[in-house]
């Protein structure tokens, strides 16, 4: 058990001393650096091809259809077909486009989402770089890819492209938001913004500390995905396939590449801040074990989205992130400020949270501020909330009537 | 040279590349790009220093929230999008050449003048800057900190009440 956690360190330190032997220490931990590096592209890449499959198979099933099925067994070589059959595709550049930054734009999408697998704490002790920002870090990348979106609409030189990159970008940017603050309160209750940190403090996991949070959390990460039911700058109907519509190929390929990338990264997220992260529950597996499987739960959570809700309107979406969703965090923000006053979990980088009846005194301290929270939210929001229900029941935008409600209120 | 020195010349190269490619280029939109390339530069050359939390803090505000913010504005203006022979210069050319010469002489006689001191061969590292950094703002420097917080609140109240409809 104890050599199945560790197997992959175990390999990693084999390697270097057998480097060791022949080269110089700078020399090897170079090409350790470089290594690990290869590592975590050629897993994301290959992560990429699984849920290409998982995805259309899962989503396949929702709506009573087998999926993908003729390519391999249960469809799984589908992803090497389609892989192939992009690749052999002709690289068109549309005349109008700005050749440098058409051609940019896909590698400079696709290089966020591979970083974001450096910090992320795959397993015990198994982390590329620990870097004591690493919450900040993340967001910092999330938001170094909307510039990457608005390259590709507008150097396209298609209206499309155009509508559909501002619509993403404009989205991305409010629902950063949201993610944000719900990321400072779980920091605050950490009193560190390193990602292992942020493990070790989860003799509990947070989702039980922080259920509201942890909510809004997941329907705020579909919608920075761009993921159903936010989908909309790549809405087909309205818009082709959003700031893609010019691309083909594996240039289109790369974008399909940082999309699921990007949802694998922030399912990892979510399993670190949220799910106590490669830490085990009840069954002893190995610690990386953990971490998949709670990484892809998350992952199937997003899937079972796309495959459930319709589609939302623009301004619906906006006026429920800016009116619900930054407001209730920012609230949650000052809650927990105080609950974190009276019953800290860490103090001077100490967790100070001892045995099962510690733990359960937090848990339920936690769980019942959030729940009190919760029904003064629902309490304070119910007449707004009815009034946008009827608006939209009889055809009119959800936007204005929320808003004329919340001045007179 | 050592590893730290080939990372620093790359990214001052990068930094005064893109800012000579910033100035010359003739799209304003690319122009954008060149400055989040300086941004990214300016970036790496913090976390070179150590301070990796000043470098992000670089990515997260100036690339991911200004720079997207002029890419905003600049595609909802319609008469600087696209059009690749637009006038580089307008009437005021001369004004702005002396304002930018007089800048430029001010900076480069501070440069000349401040007296660069050196870290020691083996001299302590930063450890914690962040928590020292947010140590400062809630106690030493709280009031700026504060004052330019409700500067930026009544920058977008402001904002709002301008843009808003009726």
């Amino acid at each position: 058990m104890e050599a199945l956690d560790r197997i992959f360190i175990r390999i990693g330190e084999a390697f270097s001393t057998f480097l060791a032997q022949y080269l110089p220490a700078p020399v090897v931990t170079v090409i350790g650096m470089f290594l690990s590096a290869i590592i975590i592209s050629t897993f994301a890449a290959l992560t990429f091809m699984l849920l290409t499959w998982l995805e259309r198979k899962f989503v396949g099933r929702m709506q009573d259809r087998i999926g993908p099925n003729r390519v391999g067994p249960f469809g799984l070589l589908q992803p090497i077909a389609d892989a192939i059959k992009m690749f052999t595709k002709e690289l068109i550049t549309p005349a109008g486009a700005h050749k440098v930054v058409y051609n940019l734009a896909p590698i400079l999408v696709v290089a966020p989402s591979l970083m974001i697998f450096a910090v992320i704490p795959f397993g015990r002790d198994m982390v590329a770089a620990d870097l004591d920002v690493g919450v900040l870090y993340l967001i910092a990348l999330s938001s170094a890819t909307e510039v990457a979106i608005l390259m590709a609409g507008w150097a396209s030189r298609n209206k499309f492209s155009l509508l559909g990159a501002m619509r993403a970008v404009a989205q991305m940017l409010s629902y950063e938001v949201p993610l944000v603050l719900i990321l400072l309160t779980l920091v605050l209750m950490a009193g560190s913004m390193r990602l292992t940190d942020l493990v070790a403090v989860q003799g509990v996991p947070f989702a039980f500390l922080q259920p509201v949070a942890f909510v809004i959390f997941i329907v705020a990460a579909a919608a920075e995905l761009n993921r159903t039911p936010f989908d909309i700058p790549e809405a087909e109907s309205e818009l082709v396939a959003g700031y893609h519509t010019e691309y083909g190929g594996m240039k289109f390929g790369l974008f399909m590449m940082a999309e699921f990338i990007a949802a694998f990264g922030m399912a990892a997220l979510v399993t670190t801040v949220f799910l106590g992260g490669w830490r085990p529950w009840l069954i002893p597996l190995p610690s990386w074990l953990w971490f998949l499987i709670k990484t892809y739960l998350v992952l199937f959570v997003f899937i079972w989205f796309r495959g459930t809700f319709p589609r939302l309107r623009i301004d619906q979406l906006q006026a429920f992130c800016w009116k619900f969703l930054v407001p209730v965090t920012l609230l949650n923000v000052i809650v927990t400020g105080v609950v974190v006053t009276f019953v800290p979990l860490v103090r001077n980088g100490e967790v100070v949270v001892r045995g099962i009846g510690g733990w359960a005194t937090v848990t339920v301290v936690y769980f019942a501020v959030n729940v009190v929270f919760a029904l003064v939210v629902a309490w304070l929001y119910r007449r707004p909330t009815l009034q946008a229900v009827q608006q939209i029941q009889v055809g009119q935008p959800a936007g204005r009537g929320l808003s004329r409600e919340v001045q007179t209120a | 040279m050592t590893a730290e020195q080939v990372v620093f010349v790359l990214a001052a190269v990068v930094t005064l590349g893109s800012a000579l490619g910033m100035v010359t280029t003739r799209s304003v939109f690319v122009g954008a790009l060149w400055m989040i390339a300086v941004f990214g530069g300016v970036a790496a050359l913090f976390i070179l220093l150590g301070a990796g939390f000043l470098g992000i803090v670089q990515i997260l505000v100036y690339i991911g929230a200004i720079a997207v913010l002029i890419l905003f504005a600049i595609m909802l203006t319609p008469r600087v999008m696209g059009d690749p022979n637009a006038p580089r210069y307008n009437r005021q050319w001369p004004l702005v050449a002396v304002m930018a010469s007089a800048l430029a002489s001010l900076l480069v006689a501070l440069v000349l003048r401040t007296d660069w001191p050196l870290a020691q061969e083996g001299a302590p590292t930063i450890t914690g800057f962040a928590v020292e950094l947010g140590k400062g703002f809630m106690t030493t420097y709280i009031l700026p900190f504060e004052v330019a917080s409700v500067l930026l609140l009544v920058a977008l109240i402001g904002a709002i009440v301008i843009a808003r409809e009726e």
